[in-house]
This record gives structure tokens, sequence and C-alpha cells, in this order.
């Protein structure tokens, strides 16, 4: 048998695409976990699905809703503990061989859609030097050891990096008895989102130090302490200004890297921005019927978006028969999601996705084809760590010039 | 006897009247205080003579309390009385080569350990490299022991199933008249037996895709990898399969002897009464030998750092690249200079740095020195990246004023084999190492009546590893333990099967770091981000231990010590 599509990863965007996807076509799910779920599973804080359901939900309430979704439908298979070891481009298909208790199995699909999330960038990622002891871990382990082994790896912490896992570290830390000393930022902005900066550090009460970060672990067996050091424009360690604080745990929250090995072993392109594979409106990567969904594709900081972009993929598959893509052109954007629009296969309304490349105050983001306005919107402010949706109604031709662009209004001018 | 008043004008010309030189134990003691470490240093290699054991440099920096060597927290009296025909000291990949060549004599032998598991000092902290052993000194302890080695590892890879490759190293000259010098380095590997092959620009890079090859340079063919840690647990398990005891934990604090012999070495868990002692102590070889009451040589510690790489890196080469110095080869240099390394598991290595240093424990790294490494490395293969970095290391290097290899019959010490002072490369030299050590030490203690083991077993089967099996075979182990089927760490493909074996193989430890060591769990690019909390849950289910005491490394690593607030799950 053939399914119609192959889902790599049963989190979030895994899930929303295979229930998308055409439900009188076979669809298969492959998870190398235990549950269906991703990470949403060791997110037992609420705030997820505003934006889809109208409802603050919990990361393992928001998920059992796919869940039950994915176990109602008859055209779905789920495979769990099992793991993919080889992709194979075949004549018109995809051959997907996994490995799992019950042996080595392969399946065939006509479409792949790739939801494999990302990864935490290490300590030692972001250059801080000195021993390696138990206690120095990233945010999402310890969220891990903390909401599903029930397990606590700090007393008395550091937190490195304003980044959302990071800020909820630090109250669920907090929560559990712990103290977080304080969560410590290189850059001069937080990088997670303003309602986690209210609700899990100003409302405890926890401190954050921007412009600092973190230059050394000290301690052998277990972390004793960290140096502290104030970071310039750079990021970089400012010498003299270093300082000891004493701590038995280094919880790091700083970036997290799209997980795209399979990718590219099937030579798919990435796009250095995001880290993520090139795709068009639906999706679709730079190879044919693989598509790329979720946080493989680019970070998002709302599972809902996951979602809704992994319905836009699950809803194409196997819908296209030929594509003419266009390039999006971006100036003064961090990125943009999708990097090409197929002009084939246009609907009224294009989603993209963008990040600023810097925190403005005022600002414009005009929309031209070959030149001429097609759309513009105008923002009060715009932070890097706050990802921008934007639907836009044109219709493109093979050929045009469509560029998106982000300018600061300067005020002295109005 | 070394001419002491010839050492002593030598210091006092140097500016160091106040050292004083003495003779003990065939070497030259200097003793006194100088102001910098680096006065030490100059110092000690003043004393360095040829009609000497060696130096024993005893001058102390000015106000400097040297660190006190780790000593685990363990404390009880459990292998008290104990009495092994033959006692080794040190777990590395030179004591437990030793252990297992011991045990193809009919000897008893135990080895002890300070740290919580064997193979967490140099011979985890190194790149892994079978040297060719061109760059060595002729006639040295240090090319004959390489030599010698690196011929035993394809046999010592088949009987232990540990993976070796004979990649070659590529030497890349610098400047295009440096290969006017390839007929002397020819000759001079002649003299070692050591091949050498002439390599032209194109010849290069057909090995080195990377575009930053200027010139050509040599290959040394009998050059290869392997993983050091793996090697040194194969030594081990293979010693304890044929009835060595290894004790981790377990650290020598004092040895009693007569002046002739030693009879007694104290430990934190209870006094050993051994027949042989073997000193394989690494950077703390000195210490042991003067408590074993005979030390002629001083270790003098010297740091590397060295960078790991992803595996995405390694199409860069497919050999191991070193840079052409002068210097080392011709003997001279101390280190070789390190290089773009190649490793057996599909990564790159690039590094080590040298820098001495008075610590010879402190295995944290630094940003100068990891930049340092990673800027003069990177002109080999200049389309690396930083970003390419998963993770990087030090480690301190057992070096010895001589720069030599100390592998002796003590004379001094009529039941003291010593193997000392062993860094690079001492990994290639630890088969050859182990193999003139046993003998001495099964004649010591069977007063030259040397008995075999007839029931020795040279082989050991290593972990089954599922992703490196074709499929059938790989189908077939499923079936018969499902285990295998699971994989726990994403990054590196390691299954739960062989997380499980690696627990119950003989000198297992429950710690996380070292079923990495044995199985790669936590190695890849996410660096145990998500399989941490898996693994932790494996060994506390295969070893009884409730998962907040599951540890990191030795005592007082537990990785999540706390219980959440409700309870047990």
């Amino acid at each position: 048998m053939r399914y119609a599509a192959i889902v790599i990863g049963g989190g979030p965007a895994g899930m929303a695409a295979a229930c998308a996807a055409d439900g009188t076509k076979k669809v298969l799910i492959i998870e190398r976990e235990a549950r269906l779920g991703g990470i949403l599973k060791q997110c037992v804080h609420d705030g997820f699905g505003v934006i889809r359901f109208g409802e603050k939900l919990s990361g393992p309430e928001y998920a059992d809703r796919f869940i039950d979704e994915v176990y109602s439908r008859k055209n779905i298979d789920v495979k769990t503990l099992t793991f993919v070891t080889e992709i194979e481009k075949r004549d018109g298909y995809f051959r997907v061989t996994t490995t799992s208790g019950k042996g080595i199995e392969s399946y065939e699909g006509e479409n792949l859609i790739l939801a494999c999330g990302c990864r935490e960038r290490t300590a030692r990622q972001v250059n801080i030097h000195g021993t390696r002891p138990a206690g120095l871990m990233t945010a999402g382990t310890a969220q891990n050891l903390v909401n599903l082994q029930g397990v606590n790896p700090a007393g008395k912490c550091v937190i490195l990096g304003s980044g959302d896992i990071g800020l909820i570290m630090a109250r669920r830390l907090t929560l559990e008895g712990s103290k977080v000393i304080g969560v410590y930022e290189a850059k001069s902005a937080p990088s997670g989102l303003s309602r986690n900066l209210q609700q899990c550090l100003y409302d405890f009460g926890i401190p954050l130090h921007l412009k600092k970060t973190v230059t050394l672990v000290h301690g052998r067996d277990r972390v004793e302490g960290v140096t502290v050091a104030d970071a310039d424009d750079g990021m970089r360690p400012i010498e003299g200004t270093e300082e000891y604080i004493p701590c038995d745990a280094l919880i790091v929250s700083v970036g997290l890297i799209p997980e795209n090995e399979l990718a590219e072993k099937l030579g798919i392109i990435t796009d250095p921005k995001t880290k993520g594979p090139i795709v068009d409106q639906y999706m679709m990567t730079t190879l044919d019927g693989v598509y790329s969904v979720g946080n493989a594709l680019h970070v998002h900081d709302l599972v809902d978006y996951v979602s809704e972009v992994a319905e836009t993929a699950g809803k194409d598959a196997g819908r296209r028969k030929e594509r003419a893509t266009i390039e999006v052109g971006s100036r003064g954007l961090g990125y943009i999601v999708p990097q090409k629009v197929d002009v084939l296969n246009q609907e009224e309304y294009t989603v993209y996705y963008f990040r600023a490349a810097r925190e403005t105050g005022k600002a414009k983001l005009t929309v031209t084809v070959n030149g001429a306005e097609i759309y513009s919107k105008k923002y009060a402010s715009l932070r890097p760590p706050e990802a921008e949706r934007v639907r836009i109604k044109h219709l493109l031709k093979a050929g045009d010039e469509h560029m998106f662009v982000l300018e600061e209004e300067d005020d002295r001018k109005a | 006897m070394a001419d002491l008043k010839k050492i002593k004008k030598k210091l006092v010309k140097a500016g160091f009247p106040d050292i004083e030189v003495s003779g003990a134990n065939g070497g030259v003691k200097l003793t006194g205080e100088v102001g910098k470490y680096e006065d030490v240093l100059v110092c000690g290699a003043l004393a360095v003579a040829k009609d000497s054991r060696g130096v024993i440099n005893d001058v102390k920096v000015k106000g400097y309390v040297p660190e006190k060597m780790r000593v685990s927290a363990v404390k009880d009296d459990k292998y008290d009385g104990k009495s092994p025909d033959v006692l080794v000291i040190g777990g590395g990949i030179v004591g437990t080569a030793i252990a297992r060549e011991l045990t193809k004599y009919a000897l008893s032998v135990a080895l002890v350990e300070k740290e919580y598991d064997i193979a967490t000092g140099q011979s985890a902290r190194n790149d892994g490299m079978i040297h060719a052993g061109i760059d060595l000194k002729p006639a040295s302890n240090k090319v004959k022991y390489n030599c010698r080695g690196n011929a035993m590892y394809p046999k010592l890879s088949k009987e232990l199933d540990v993976p070796i490759e004979m990649c070659g190293q590529c030497v890349l000259y610098t400047a295009r008249w440096q290969k006017l010098l390839f007929p002397l380095i020819k000759m001079r590997g002649a003299k070692n037996g050591i091949p050498v092959e002439k390599l032209d620009k194109e010849g290069v890079k057909k090995l080195i895709p990377s575009p930053g090859i200027k010139y050509g340079g040599f290959m040394c063919p009998s050059a290869g990898i392997l993983s050091p840690y793996l090697m040194t647990v194969a030594f081990a398990e293979n010693a304890a399969k044929n009835g060595a005891e290894i004790y981790t934990d377990t650290a020598v604090t004092g040895i009693v002897n007569d002046g002739e012999k030693i009879t007694a070495v104290k430990t934190n868990r209870g006094t050993f009464y051994p027949k042989v002692v073997v000193n394989a102590a690494g950077v703390y070889s000195d210490v042991i030998a003067e408590w074993a009451g005979d030390r002629h040589f001083t270790i003098h510690p010297r740091r590397g750092v060295e960078a790991v790489l992803d595996k995405k890196a390694r199409k860069a080469t497919s050999t191991v690249i070193g840079k052409f110095v002068i210097k080392s080869s011709t003997g001279k240099g101390h280190t070789k200079g390190g290089g773009v390394i190649v490793t057996i598991d599909g990564n790159l290595i690039l590094g080590p740095s040298a820098k001495e240093t008075q610590e010879r424990e402190n295995e944290a790294t630094t940003a100068e020195e990891f930049d340092e490494v990673f800027s003069k490395q990177v002109k080999l293969a200049p389309e690396l990246k930083r970003s390419d970095v998963i993770t990087y290391f030090a480690g301190t290097r057992a070096a010895t004023y001589e720069e030599e290899f100390v592998v002796e019959k003590s004379p001094v010490i009529k039941n003291l084999v010593q193997a000392a002072g062993i860094q690079s490369p001492g990994v290639t030299a630890a088969p050859a190492i182990a193999e003139d050590v046993a003998k001495w030490a099964a004649e010591i203690v069977s007063d030259g009546k040397i008995k075999m083991n007839e029931n020795f077993d040279p082989i050991r089967k290593g972990i089954p590893i599922p992703r490196e099996m074709e499929p059938e075979a790989r189908k077939k182990l499923i079936e018969e333990n499902p285990d295998y089927g699971v994989v726990v760490c994403r990054c590196e493909e390691v299954t739960k099967g062989e997380i499980v074996e690696a627990l119950r193989r003989p000198a297992a430890v429950a710690a996380v770091d070292s079923v990495k060591r044995r199985v790669r769990a936590g190695m890849g690019r996410c660096q145990g981000g998500f399989c941490t909390p898996l693994v932790m849950k494996i060994i506390s289910e295969e070893c009884g231990i409730p998962l907040n005491e599951v540890r990191k490394k030795g005592a007082g690593s537990e990785i999540a010590p706390r219980r959440t607030k409700g309870g047990e799950r």
C-alpha cells in the first residue's frame, strides 16, 4: 500500500498536517517518542490556543485536541516509538525506512511532510567555557525533567537567555521551590514574548539582567557557580566586568535550531536565515512532494500558527500537478516565510510570516509587485521575537518582482 | 651520574642562583623557590642531562598552594586486605592495556582508578590518533613504543571489536620551498620504519576537498584513528573477563615502602598488599613514584583544548590534516602542532593546543584557548565555521622534562614497574608499553618462572551497533531483543538496547557520561538535550537507582537531585 502522505513527527505540526489532509486518502504519522504531542507534552503552562480556540489551554490540552482528532480519523495510521533511518526518493514516491521494537519497516508515500521540530542550542554552542558538570543543561531538558519525570535539577540557579522557554522555566522552577537568582540576557532586549516577561518574571520578582552573559561554568561534579560579565553590542563579554555568582545549576535558553538533517539528506535547500527549508506558500520545499512544517520550517512563537501552517501543507499534499515559483524578496526583515510563491496555483489570499530584523518604533511594511505598491501596513512597534502574520490578496505572474520592505518611520519628518 | 656542578652553573647563569641541585634516585633534584611558574619550567628544562634518570623538580612558586589530588567522596574499607599479585594504579588506556596484558599470565590482577570510571582523564580527552610517529625523536622510547603499538592495533581492533581506520595523515607544506625537505623526511621515516609518500598539490586535493589547499605535502599512510575511550573500555572489559578486578572510585592515598620494596598501598577504600605495583597514574605518576620510593622524573602538566565539529563538517577531508612544522619534524618540538583530525565516529576535531599549567586536573576550557585552537586549525580547512562546533573539551598531558616516556622496571624499588610520563603518542604506544610492563611484572612476581594463563581469551565482543548493521542483521537483532529497535539518542541513532547492554558489561558504571563514552548517547549535535532524561530513566530502571539519584559522573553529580512537589511519580 502507498500512503498519500507520510508525516514525520507527531507533534502539533505533524498532527495538524495529517488531520488537514484529504480524508479519503491514507496518511501515516511516524513519531519517535512513545506518545504523540511532541514538546507540548512537557509544556504544562497555559497560553496555548488563544488564537485558534479562543481559550488558554495548557500544552497537553492543546495537544490532546489534535491527538483525539488523529485517532478518530480512519485514514490516519500512527507509528510511535518509530524512528526514520532513511528516506529514498523513488520515481514518483518516497520510501521511508524505520526502526522500532517491531523491526525494520519501510513505507511508501507519494508526499512527505517533514515535521521534525527543533533542538536547543547548547551552552557550548554560545561560547560558554569552564567545566561541564551536572546542573548545566538547556531549558527544554530542565522542563522535561521537572514536568515529565518529576525531578528537579536546580536548588539555586541562574538562567541564561530570555527566550520563552527560559522565562517559563524561571517561573516553573520558582513554583517548585528553587531559587532563580536571575535571568541573564546578552542582548539589549529580551527575546521572549511580552506576556511571558510579565507573567513569568515580573509577577514573581525575578530579576532580568540585560546585556549580561555567562562566560564560565565552575564546579567539577556539580555546578558550583558561574561567572557573568557585561556584554557588548556583539554579545561578547567585556573584560573586567566579571562577577562570580554561586549557584548549583545553569539553565540555558539561547535559541532553537530547526532540525533538518533529513531534509538536507534529500538535498533540499535551506534558508540561512530561518535555518529551515525554502518553501512556497503551501510549504512545499525545493523538492517536489516534500513539505516542511512547524518548527522545522522556522521557529514559531505560537503553536496556533504552527497548526495553521501545517494545515496548509496537509491540504495541499497531492493536490498540485505542477508549479512555477517566483522569489519573495525582502528588505529590513529578519526573515520571511514563504520564500517563494507558486504562481500557477494561487489562492485569493496568501499568508506570509515575517520577523523584523531589529526592534523598531513606528514602522511601515510595504509590499510591491514590479515596483508598484499592492499592500501596506503600519506598526506601532515591532520586536524580532514576535513574528507577524500578514494575509495579502494578490495574483502574481511568472517573472514578477515581488518585494517586502520594512521601514522605520522617521518621527521628525512627520 | 649527571654533572651537578654544570647544571648549577647553568642555573646561576640563567638567574636562579638560589636553586639547589642534588642527586636523587639517579636523577637531578632541584629545590628552592621562584616567583613564577614559567621559572619552574625554565629550571626544570636546564636540569635535563644525558647521563641522568631525569629531573626531580621540586622548585616551588612562592605563595602557590598546589591543588590537592581529587579523591572520590566514597570512603569505606570494601577492598581492605586485598593482595593481588599485581596492582595497577591508573585506569587510563595505559593502565587498562597493562591489566589486560597481565591477564595473559597466571596472575591475580587488580586495577585501581581514582575517578568514578575508567577513561576519564587524558584517555578520554584526546583526538584518538594512531600516530605514524614521523615527528618523534629517533631512538626514543616514544618512537619505539609508538611504532610497535601502531603495528599492534589492527589485530587488537579485531580481538576487541573496536573499529580503527588507517586513514593516513597528510602533512601540508605552508610554503613551496618546503618540498625540498622531503628527502630528509623520507630518510627519517626509513630510520624508524615509517613509510612516507610524496604528495603534489593535486594529490592533496584528492584527499582533502577543502578549497584552502595551496601547496603539496606528504602522506604518512600508517597513521590512523580510533575512539581512545572505547579502546580503554575494551581493554578493561577484556581484562575483567579474564579475571582482573577493576576498582573505580579508588584512589591511592599513600604507599608504604621499606626502601627496597613496596609493602602496602593505601586507598580511600582500604589497604592493598600487592606483590608488584604498576604505576600508570598519568598526570599523578610522579606523585605515585615519589610515594613508591623511586621518583626520578617530574610531571609538568600540559593542557590541550580540542573542538569537536558536527558530522556535517566531515566532508572537508577524508584524512587527518597536519601542518608541516619544521621544529616538530626535526624532533625538537614538544607538540605535533595539532591539526584537523577526522574521528572514527565521523566528526572532525580541531586541536589540540598546548599550554603549560600547574593544575594537573583542571579540565575547564577557556575562550582564549578555544579561539587559539579554532583560528589556528581553521587555516587548514577554511570552509569550517564556528557554528560547526558542537562542543569542546580540555585535558592535561603528563609531560616530563625529558619529554620522554618512563617505561621501566625500577632499579630502586624491586617490586615497582613504571609506565609514567605517558603523553602523546600514548594512545598509540599503550599496547606496546603494556606488553613490556606486564612481562616485567610477571617476571618479578614469579621470580623469572613465568606461567601463562591457559584460559586467556583475547576476544571481546563489542556492543551491537544497529545503525551500522545491514538491514537483515539489524532485523534479526531486533527480533531477538526489541530494545535494539528503539532509538533513544536521535542525533547519534543510539538504541535502548545498546544503553542497557553498556550498563551490564564488566566494568560498567551507572552514570550518564559513562554510558555516553561507551555507546555515544548524547555525543551528537544536541549534546544530550533530548536523550538525557531518557538515558537517566534507563539507568534508573536497569540499575534500580531512584531517578533523582542518577548521576552524570561521580558522587555528587546527581543530575536532578530533588523531587518535584507532589512526590513520587
